[in-house]
């Protein structure tokens, strides 16, 4: 690999325990099931799958929010679980994370220029004109304007409430920025405009981005590299054209079919999958996808499969589309 | 910045203090009751403050050649004592004006003692969860477990009876209401995405508690501490009347009906005043602790 790998995440795991009332046991519920993956300075990886599949989990380890159950997450060869808090500290501010939701992530009381001076504030001993001249440049970087400093977030629309949550994610100059489905929650035409601004300041200040969706063309339009997660586990992970040009987990293929075309004349082969997402708590023995899987032989009913290469892509399945 | 599209034209809706408070007085004046609450809130708080310069008569001076004199409009009233003079000849309306003072005081001190220990409570309670909202909750239940002013009479039995201990007192009694509408307020902002950015940032705990997540509460507080105020005057009242509150000669209003007691057939005016003045005062604090209501709690806000 020629590039510069800047965060490893190998087998990370995330399971939590839920109470079912009464007097019954507690369940173990697996939303995230060994995950393992590399990051690259200024490319974006882009993490796809249905709902409950541990994509938001998986942000949420990523960014040291919880502590993931097992497993190894390294940030420039640095191993962040088991190091002390001061070092942890520090590498925390290199991963930012932004959220789906533009209006539920901004603190309802906090002017637009204290939202952006608080990280420097907490974290750095710079002095108050030092701290509001750079929330002022981040706010031109990000498309806002220098009046909007003493302004409340109720007064800003999705996409500009959005360009905020972006402005302060940058302000410590991190080096990884989660995007949390970044774009789902605004119109289309605002998606456009932020996704934009994304891919420009991925340019600019060479960036890696992990992108968290469930809309396939979005992930189609920004990323470099894909994986595809189905029940807390990544189950294909290949680059962008070779993913949508040839699917070879059974899921991806069912995926990429449910894509939505703005095209009513194409033809299109709809796969659809019978059944329900399995129950993180009580998984199918062997591999997940088995119930829902057209090509389930008695093989996918005893081990889960590891990953393989196959062609260009890394699949966890016994029997890929070549 | 090549792709990001401007719209040229200037952001020019007012922001800052002035902006916030002309829009609470747009909803806060909608409710008519709130605004005559207010303003009748307000004439008490005058009063209170110049009853030095108010009052014909000193709270506490006797005036021998006049005990029990009816108000000026009745037989044998006279105009030097517009309300009538008490069963040791004090003058009532100057005695009325005077306890305004204390019935404000006693509302401040108890409402800013329970808030500030029942928020500070509450959000330890909610913030740090497990333990500690078990021991602090369970605390409160008890409390809450008794009968408010029994318990209050209790704690000042135990204290020894005077004004001050009456009013930590209530306070104490209080104070669960704050507590768990502090913990309840806190557990629901907790889970939302702005706290978790704050903690990704890297804000430490305490500034998470005190700036990002307490002034996001304090709405329903706010509310809470306007009703109580009310309350508290109600209470302090009740206690001065059992006698373990304000102790005579202060010109106490609950004080003042406990004293007047056994005149209550014979002057009218002794009983009946104190218990008027407790009343306006106490419904205008309700009336507006309605409006702040509405005009705080973003529930009831049109956008």
């Amino acid at each position: 690999m020629s590039h510069d790998v800047i965060l490893e995440a190998r087998d990370l795991k995330r399971f939590y325990e839920v109470s079912r009332g009464g007097f019954r046991k507690k369940a173990l519920l697996k939303a995230l099931n060994g995950a393992t993956f590399d990051l690259e300075k200024g490319r974006t990886l882009a993490v796809v799958g249905e709902s409950g599949c541990g994509k938001s989990t998986l942000a949420r380890l990523l960014t040291m929010i919880e502590p993931p159950t097992a497993g190894t997450l390294k940030i420039r060869g640095v191993d962040i679980v088991g190091s002390d808090s001061e070092t942890r500290r520090k590498l925390k501010s290199k991963i930012q994370i932004i959220f789906q939701d533009p209006y539920g992530s901004l603190n309802p009381r906090q002017k637009i220029g204290h939202a952006l001076e608080e990280p420097l504030l907490v974290n750095t001993q710079m002095s108050r004109q030092e701290r509001s001249r750079a929330a002022r440049e981040m706010m031109k970087l990000v498309g806002l304007r220098p009046e909007q400093y003493d302004r409340y977030p109720h007064m800003f629309s999705g996409g500009q409430r959005q360009r905020i949550a972006v402005a302060r994610a940058l302000m410590l100059n991190p080096e990884i920025l989660i995007l949390d489905e970044p774009v789902s929650a605004l119109d289309v035409s605002i998606q456009a405009q932020i996704l934009n601004l994304l891919a420009e300041l991925q340019q600019r200040l060479n960036l890696a981005y992990l992108f968290i969706s469930h809309d396939l063309s979005v992930v189609r339009h920004i990323a470099d590299e894909v994986m595809v997660m189905y029940l807390g586990v990544p189950i294909e992970k290949a680059s962008r054209d070779e993913l949508f040009a040839r699917p070879r987990h059974p899921y991806t293929r069912a995926l990429l079919s449910a894509t939505p075309t703005a095209d009513p004349l194409k033809e299109k082969q709809r796969i659809v999958l019978h059944g329900e997402l399995p129950s993180p708590i009580n998984p199918p023995p062997g591999c997940s996808f088995n119930p829902r899987c057209s090509r389930a032989s008695a093989e996918c009913l005893q081990k889960f499969p590891e990953m393989q290469r196959c062609g260009q892509t890394q699949v966890a399945c016994y029997h890929p589309y070549e | 910045m090549t792709e990001t599209t401007y719209t040229s034209e200037l952001d020019t809706r007012p922001t800052g203090r002035i902006a916030l408070l002309k829009e609470f007085w747009a909803y806060f004046s909608e409710n008519r009751g709130a605004v005559i609450g207010l303003c009748f809130f307000v004439a008490i708080v005058i009063v209170a403050v110049f009853a030095h310069y108010i009052a014909p008569h000193l709270p506490n001076q006797q005036y021998r050649d006049a005990f029990l004199q009816p108000p000026f409009w009745q037989e044998g009233g006279s105009l030097s004592f517009p309300l009538g003079t008490d069963a040791v000849g004090r003058d009532m309306l100057s005695r009325l004006i005077y306890g305004a003072r204390f019935s404000l005081f006693i509302g401040c001190v108890v409402v800013s003692g329970a808030l500030v220990v029942g928020v500070v409570l509450g959000l330890c309670a909610g913030f740090f969860g497990g333990r500690i909202d078990t021991l602090i909750m369970r605390l409160m239940d008890i409390i809450l477990a008794f009968p408010s002013l029994l318990l209050a009479l209790v704690l000042v039995a135990i204290l020894g009876p005077s004004l001050i201990n009456a009013m930590i007192a209530i306070a104490i009694v209080q104070q669960p209401h704050y507590v768990r509408l502090t913990r309840a307020a806190v557990m629901g902002e907790l889970n939302k995405d702005y706290v978790t950015a704050a903690r990704v940032i890297g804000v430490r705990r305490m500034r998470l508690m005190f700036v990002t997540i307490l002034p996001n509460c304090m709405a329903p507080l706010i509310v809470q501490a306007a009703l109580s105020f009310s309350t508290a005057i109600l209470d302090a009242a009740a206690l001065g009347f059992l006698g373990m509150g304000a102790q005579p000669p202060t010109p106490e209003w609950g004080t003042m009906l406990a004293d007047a007691r056994e005149f209550i057939l014979r002057a009218w005016w002794v009983v009946t005043l104190p218990g008027c003045a407790i009343l306006a005062t106490v419904l205008a604090i309700n009336l507006m602790g309605d409006g702040l209501r509405d005009a705080l709690d973003p529930k009831l806000k049109r956008s």
